[in-house]
């Protein structure tokens, strides 16, 4: 493990073309779970994450490889951004023996722990504690790392939210809650159901946090954000909290057609795509449109190629069922 | 009246007959309104009886099950949706130390006529924190009534008995019956909670289920026709009051019980269950019991492994055949 953020300077073309690419394959692997779902191969349910990349993917880059995520069930984008790859992530999606979590978790439980990436939680708000309690242990090792909670709009108004802003306040440690606004929680309009415009930036100053808002679609001023908040909490400034309005392109969940969202919003939204805006910014800075597309391409043949590997492996062997329960491997309760 | 109806559709259904009998009754829950809840078993409540007595909610469950308590301590019958029966846990406050107590606290004074309604089980790959079947949480909690209806007609009639109880039900609706399909309730159908239906008769061994585990259980029995043994199959329809008699009945025919479980062997009603039998009805037993159930392991994601834990037709074939040669 680094311990410098792994990006320096996202006006340097090289780092904001890798950001570029690394959203274009979770784009393509989020098409494709949605693709093998329809096709019938995964199953369950899945809650895609197409237009949430510049969330995922600028806040990774502000951080050190050794700081600590937590997600939602809507996590592809955040293992992927910290280091799952897209075969892993498939194989779990299809129920593959290889997949991250051996077919255990499934799509909703995302977890690539070697990379610090603590797990995808499908209890809305039962994560942003567990952020708390990491940070606080990263501050009793005296280790520098910080935690980030990435959660939805909604979980603003579970009480595990608000136990969890007011405890890392008061205990000033170094978290980031990283809420993706994206305007809905299922099939509800947030503003519906939440009386302050910000649902989670309008709050955090009540519990004496900063509450800052950026364009989640823009990857480049997430990143500068969870910077700045990281900087200061790795200085021992306390909590950050980084409200970033960004769009699902997808329904809340594989059934879903999102009906319930006006078109005109809808279409706003696409034309914000966080792909676009850095494609947009590639090309003020000089890079040939070339030069982008060959990152598509090569985004597209990993993904090709991790669906192909995905759909071979086998399937697991229905007596790991019974493994994994205990420390020691097992599943024994009685003697 | 249609001449079949969906479990799902069973359970608007029921819920609208008792809206319209009684306007004390409201709903509220996460996305029932005019999204018609995420399983579609509020469809048609809010266009029916408007956001006047159905409320969508913010994800709070505690602010949900507190609410409705309130509610239903100054005159009103609240039927609350928690989404999914795991995220019980988020509000076990007050299914478990509030709800059910306060009857008992204040010398019987205030009483609590709620539903909580939820989705429960597993069968359909949503993982460990989606799949869970709960009831036997339930069950550990003096004060309150368990529902938990195997077919529509029993979704209409038992939710009429729940939300007509003055005493707080929590009613398991099964996802992996959701999509079945019955004959439909008659007008004014109310079954008692508390009242098990012995669904198919049979001489040699009493298999006793609840919920999804029923339609598993009767094919269980139609394979163990055709090999000569007969099962007779007990739907237990509710956990408390728990009809233990109807059971004891069945072995008083039989003399062999099996109980079927979704729920973790560790702590499940078949223990609460053959521990009535092995008191009250021991003298009635040729065989030892037998309890069919999961596994005690988180609910994997994958169905080869899901399949493994929770109990299928065969593994209900196999120890009823192993306990008939017993
Ligand atoms: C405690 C709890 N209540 C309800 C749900 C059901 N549920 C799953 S996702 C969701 C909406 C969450 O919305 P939001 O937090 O905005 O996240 P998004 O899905 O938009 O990323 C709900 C209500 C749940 N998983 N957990």
């Amino acid at each position: 493990m680094t311990a410098a953020p792994r990006t320096a300077d996202v006006s340097d073309t090289a780092e904001l073309l890798a950001l570029y690419e690394e959203m274009a394959v979770i784009r393509r692997t989020e098409k494709a779970a949605h693709d093998l779902f329809l096709s019938g191969l995964v199953k369950g349910t899945t809650h895609l994450a197409a237009g949430h990349e510049a969330v995922a993917v600028g806040a990774s880059a502000a951080l050190r490889d050794d700081d600590y995520v937590f997600a939602t069930y809507r996590g592809h984008h955040h293992a992927l951004a910290r280091g799952a790859t897209p075969e892993e992530c498939l194989a779990e999606l299809m129920s593959r023996a290889s997949g991250l979590c051996g077919a255990k978790g499934g799509s909703m439980h995302l977890t690539k722990a070697s990379g610090n990436m603590l797990g995808s939680y499908a209890i809305v708000g039962a994560h942003l504690p567990m952020a708390v309690g990491a940070a606080w242990s990263a501050r009793l090792r005296g280790t520098g790392q910080i935690a980030v909670a990435f959660f939805g709009d909604g979980a603003t108004n579970i009480g595990a939210f608000h136990e969890a802003l007011n405890l890392a306040a008061v205990w000033k440690l170094p978290v980031l809650f990283v809420c993706e606004n994206n305007l809905y929680m299922e099939y509800t309009p947030i503003a519906d159901v939440t009386a302050v415009a910000h649902p989670a930036a309008d709050r955090a100053p009540a519990y004496g946090i900063p509450g800052e808002i950026v364009d989640g679609n823009d990857v480049v001023a997430v990143r500068e954000a969870v910077d700045r908040l990281a900087g200061r909490a790795r200085a021992g400034d306390g909590p950050g909290l980084l409200e970033a309005q960004t769009y699902r392109h997808f329904g809340h969940s594989r059934a879903d057609p999102a009906t319930y969202r006006p078109a005109e919003e809808v279409e706003r939204w696409l034309k914000h795509d966080p792909l676009d805006l850095a494609r947009g910014r590639l090309a003020e800075l000089g890079v040939p449109a070339g030069t982008v597309a060959a990152a598509d391409g090569r985004a597209e043949a990993v993904v090709q190629a991790a669906v192909e590997a995905a759909k071979n492996a086998p399937a697991p062997d229905p007596r790991d069922a019974l493994t994994d329960v205990w420390a020691d491997g097992g599943a024994r309760w009685r003697t | 009246m249609a001449d079949v109806i969906t479990y799902r559709q069973a359970v608007a259904e029921g819920i609208a007959r008792e809206m319209r009998r009684d306007p004390a009754v409201v709903c509220l829950g996460e996305d029932i309104g005019a999204a018609g809840g995420v399983f579609k078993t509020t469809a048609g409540l809010h266009e029916e009886f408007g956001s006047g007595r159905v409320w969508d909610t913010p994800i709070s469950e505690q602010a949900i099950v507190g609410a409705a308590m309130g509610a239903a301590m100054t005159g009103m019958r609240p039927v609350a949706e928690i989404m999914f029966s795991d995220f019980l846990a988020c509000c076990w406050d007050y299914l478990a130390n509030e709800i059910p107590k306060v009857r008992y606290m204040t010398g019987g004074q205030v009483t609590v006529p709620l539903v909580v309604r939820t989705a429960n089980g597993g069968g359909l790959g949503f993982g460990a924190q989606h799949s869970q079947a709960t009831e036997n949480w339930a069950l550990t909690v003096p004060g309150l009534k368990i529902a938990a209806p195997a077919t529509p007609a029993d979704v209409i009639g038992m939710m009429a008995a729940a939300i007509r109880s003055d005493d707080p039900v929590v009613f398991f609706e099964h996802k992996g019956l959701l999509a079945t399909k019955g004959p439909p309730a008659p007008p004014d159908h109310v079954v008692e909670l508390g009242q098990a239906a012995v669904l198919r008769e049979g001489d040699d061994v009493t298999l006793v289920a609840l919920a999804s585990m029923v339609p598993l259980a009767l094919a269980a029995a139609e394979r163990l026709a055709e090999e000569g043994i007969d099962a007779e199959v007990v739907d237990l329809r509710c956990l408390v009051p728990l009809d233990a008699m109807t059971v004891l009945g069945s072995l008083a025919k039989t003399s062999r019980l099996v109980t079927v479980e979704e729920n973790p062997y560790q702590g499940g009603w078949g223990g609460t269950l053959v521990s009535i039998v092995a008191d009250e009805g021991f003298g009635l037993l040729d065989a030892p019991v037998r309890r069919v159930a999961a596994a005690c392991v988180p609910l994997p994601f994958a169905d080869v492994l899901e399949a493994e834990v929770i109990p299928t037709v065969d593994k209900v074939v196999a120890t009823v055949r192993d306990l008939s040669a017993y």
